[in-house]
């Protein structure tokens, strides 16, 4: 019952205010769903209590059948286990935060409604995704998650860029969707089940099926003929979860997605859907145990990823792309965590980092709010004195990322805990010789210490020096909101006066604002203090209680394992990192400039994310638009078209204009033709009646 | 020598030649037109005539009447139309004649 009311009073609200918009009101509309979410989010917190201290079971809860054919059954339910009810924690209470905020940061747009609507409607469906059952229903939320995705990045659809933007998160998001579909239909192939439970027992009974590819043959490739069907699935599951999860080569939509309300990037591409694939490898644990090839492949390319996306946040102005690439690189930490094994470790990180990157960006929002819709780091500076709230939650944030901490102690801020397990289990999984923990744990150092400097960068960017804006806040062009006009007028007139040489234009946020960020902040100060020996340390087997694969990734990872400069490695580049952004950006204005400068290339180079976008322009879009013009103008207009429709047009246009020929008018003509006639017919009543030639 | 059945319809038939190859040599004159059907009636009407002699059945000279009635009313109609095109057009060459041209 409790359960049903988690699952659906989202659903409930966002169909409600979806729906009837105009008769309740935007009022009704927001309390409406902030409440029935923030409802769904204290009884997650009730499950989750139950679950882990109060004794409560793993459970499924069936509430409808949704296929049954020919032996192939799905059925709508609800699963309870560990697993779940970490996500739906974060999840519903992340978003009913959002809700909150939403409420302050919206307040002056006039599609309020429908902006609470599709929050509500996105909220359902991650949560139909983490409690599914079996991989259909799970295909349901993955895709609802995408479809909802897409309505908030355009919700500004007055914008070309959001639209833009919204279409390539949708556009990027099916090419990884058609791995994950391939991957539910292998399971079905190999083992009849799309179930998890039955799936893992039939993988238990017979981990070595395989799938014959006999068309391969004919290409001529005999070493892949009799592919193991595990690591076929897991490669294909996890391309579904790099589009969803924005790894490298599929990352692409991640950043242009802060096209949307900010609220939107905090709740969508930071802390709940982008990790929808980690929740999934995690889900289907027990394939990757058994797929060493696959769980090498996500090793790999969570370790690039994370490395790839820190490099590219050093370049970046935009305050909210620069915390775009550090979820990118982030959501690359959980990946290889969950590459070698340590699922603990992945889930444990992405429970934290949903607190400090929700805390992040809506830290980011809060300034963006206050500077009246300025986005440029370029154009921001000494914020802190006018938002002393915003820039103490955005510190405690950055202190999460940067999992600042004392090692060998149980202090440290929610990254510390959950980011350095990771490493270690990187170390570790390197040291016992897995493939590509190696990698992992140098690219993980490297892009710790690129976390570092980029973060401190942002802040010392933002928060100090002297506001290098024009004075009166003109930057309107980045996120316009019908009717900010007027607020942004009478919060110039308010804080007119004030203004010293230097200090920024800016005004705190609202207490409804400020009070998600304090929630928030406390989260991602405590968070990983509190729940570190749960979801990793001596009580995770008995914590997770089966939901997940902890064979060896958990037993090999632990900190007396892992030589002291290992535990030691990550804090002294953190520090090295903080140092180099408080010279380069704390010291003095117009050194970062000054560098930027000096290494032209480098930098334009990560500027423009390593080309990616442009690379994809000319491979893919305009590859995409040379074929459709091919087929469009070549197919369908010349061949179908020219031979179909306008060729019988033509064919008969062609044959009256010579039959036409024929009709001279003149009756000579007609004549001579009649008595030709006469002539045939009577020889050929002559010949046939055999009187002609004998 | 005597003249049989065969020298009336090799007549009949040599006029019914020059009145056809009149009706599509011909391009001059709408008038030389209604003429070459006059003549091919007339080859009709030798042969009707000289059957009816050979076969001793009258029906073919009484059918002969017949024609030369047809005959006449169709040139009195004819004519009546080239009047009218005379005045209309202010020409009737066989050339002209071509409005149904498609």
């Amino acid at each position: 019952m409790i359960e049903l009311a988690i699952l659906f009073a989202p659903a409930f609200a966002a169909a409600v205010a979806g729906l009837f918009q105009k008769p309740l009101g935007d009022r009704l509309c927001m309390a409406l769903t902030t409440g029935l979410v923030l409802l769904a989010a204290g009884l997650s917190l009730y499950v989750f209590a139950d679950l882990t201290w109060g004794g409560g079971q793993d459970r499924v809860i069936a509430i409808a059948p949704f296929v049954d054919v020919a032996g192939f059954t799905s059925n709508w339910s609800i699963r309870i286990d560990t697993l779940s009810a970490v996500m739906l924690v974060v999840v519903t209470s992340v978003s009913a935060l959002v809700h909150v905020y939403s409420i302050g940061y919206m307040a002056q747009d006039p599609h309020r409604a429908r902006f609470f609507s599709f929050l509500s409607l996105f909220t359902f469906a991650m949560l139909a995704l983490v409690t599914a059952n079996d991989f259909l229903q799970m295909f349901f939320g993955w895709e609802g998650v995408g479809l909802a995705s897409y309505l908030l990045i355009g919700f500004w659809y007055h914008k070309p860029s959001a639209n833009d933007a919204a279409i390539k998160a949708f556009v990027t998001n099916r090419v990884g969707d058609v791995g994950f579909a391939l991957g539910i239909m292998a399971c079905y192939l190999a083992y009849g089940t799309i179930a998890f439970d039955k799936l893992f027992a039939a993988i238990a009974a017979n981990p070595h099926a395989g799938f014959h590819f006999e068309f391969l043959r004919a290409m001529g490739i005999h070493a892949a003929l009799n592919a193991p069907a595990l690591e076929v699935i897991g490669v294909l599951l996890f391309i579904g979860a790099m589009g969803k999860s924005a790894q490298l080569f599929l990352h692409v939509w991640l950043p242009d997605a802060m096209e949307g309300p900010t609220p939107v990037s905090a709740l969508i591409h930071a802390a709940t859907m982008v990790t929808a694939g980690v929740f999934m490898v995690c889900r289907v644990s027990p394939i990757y145990e058994l797929a060493p090839f696959a769980a090498g492949m996500i090793t790999i390319t969570g370790a690039a990823t994370a490395l790839f996306a820190a490099t590219v946040g050093l370049a970046q102005n935009d305050i909210k792309r620069v915390v775009a690439y550090s979820t990118c690189s982030q959501l690359g930490y959980m990946f290889f965590a969950a590459g070698v094994g340590a699922y603990g470790v992945a889930m444990f990180h992405l429970f934290t980092h949903a607190f400090f990157k929700a805390l992040l960006f809506l830290g980011a929002g809060s300034v963006i709010h206050g500077l009246h819709h300025e986005q440029d780091m370029r154009q921001m500076g000494a914020v802190r004195r006018a938002m002393p709230l915003t820039w103490a939650a955005m510190l405690i944030g950055t202190l999460a990322l940067i999992g600042f901490g004392l090692p060998g102690t149980s202090i440290g801020f929610a990254g510390f805990f959950s980011k350095d397990a990771a490493i270690e289990a990187a170390y570790a999984a390197g040291a016992s010789g897995r493939f590509g923990g190696q990698f992992a744990f140098w690219a993980s150092i490297a892009a710790a210490f690129l976390t570092s400097f980029y973060s401190w960068r942002l802040l010392f960017m933002t928060f100090e020096g002297k506001f290098r804006g024009a004075a009166h806040g003109n930057g309107h062009g980045h996120e316009q909101v019908h009717g900010h006009n007027d607020h942004a007028a009478h919060a110039e007139a308010a804080h007119a006066p004030a203004l010293a040489a230097g200090a920024a234009p800016a005004h705190e946020s609202p207490l409804v604002m400020l009070l998600p960020l304090g929630v928030l902040a406390f989260g991602a100060t405590f968070a990983g203090m509190a729940f570190a020996g749960l979801f990793v340390g001596a009580g995770a087997p008995g914590f997770w209680n089966g939901a997940l694969a902890l064979a060896h990734g958990e037993a090999a990872h632990g900190h007396h394992e892992v030589p002291v400069w290992v535990v030691w490695a990550p804090l002294v580049v953190t520090l090295v990192g903080f140092v180099l952004a408080f010279l380069i950006y704390g010291l003095r204005a117009g050194v970062g400039a000054w560098i930027a400068k000096a290494t032209g290339p480098l930098n334009a180079f990560l500027v423009h994310k390593w080309y990616f976008d442009e690379i994809y322009h000319v491979v893919w879009v305009n590859g995409a638009k040379g074929l459709g013009d091919l087929l469009w103008k070549g197919g369908d207009k010349r061949l179908i078209d020219g031979l179909g429709p306008h060729g019988a047009v033509a064919a008969m246009r062609l044959g009256a204009r010579n039959l036409r020929r024929a009709q001279t008018g003149y009756l000579y003509h007609y004549s001579f033709l009649m008595l030709l006639a006469v002539v045939a017919f009577g020889a050929f009543a002559l010949w046939t009646t055999g009187r002609l030639g004998g | 020598m005597d003249i049989g059945l065969p020298h009336y319809l090799a007549v009949g038939a040599a006029l019914f030649t020059i009145g056809v190859l009149g009706l599509f040599v011909n391009r001059k004159n709408v008038i030389i037109l209604l003429m070459s059907i006059e003549l091919v009636l007339l080859a009709v009407n030798i042969n009707l005539v000289a059957f009816s002699a050979f076969l001793h059945d009258v029906a073919g000279q009484v059918f002969a009447m017949f024609v030369l009635t047809v005959a006449a009313a169709e040139a009195a109609v004819g004519l009546a139309i080239l009047v009218t095109y005379f005045r209309n057009r202010g020409d009737i060459a066989v050339q002209d004649l071509n409005l149904m041209k498609g």
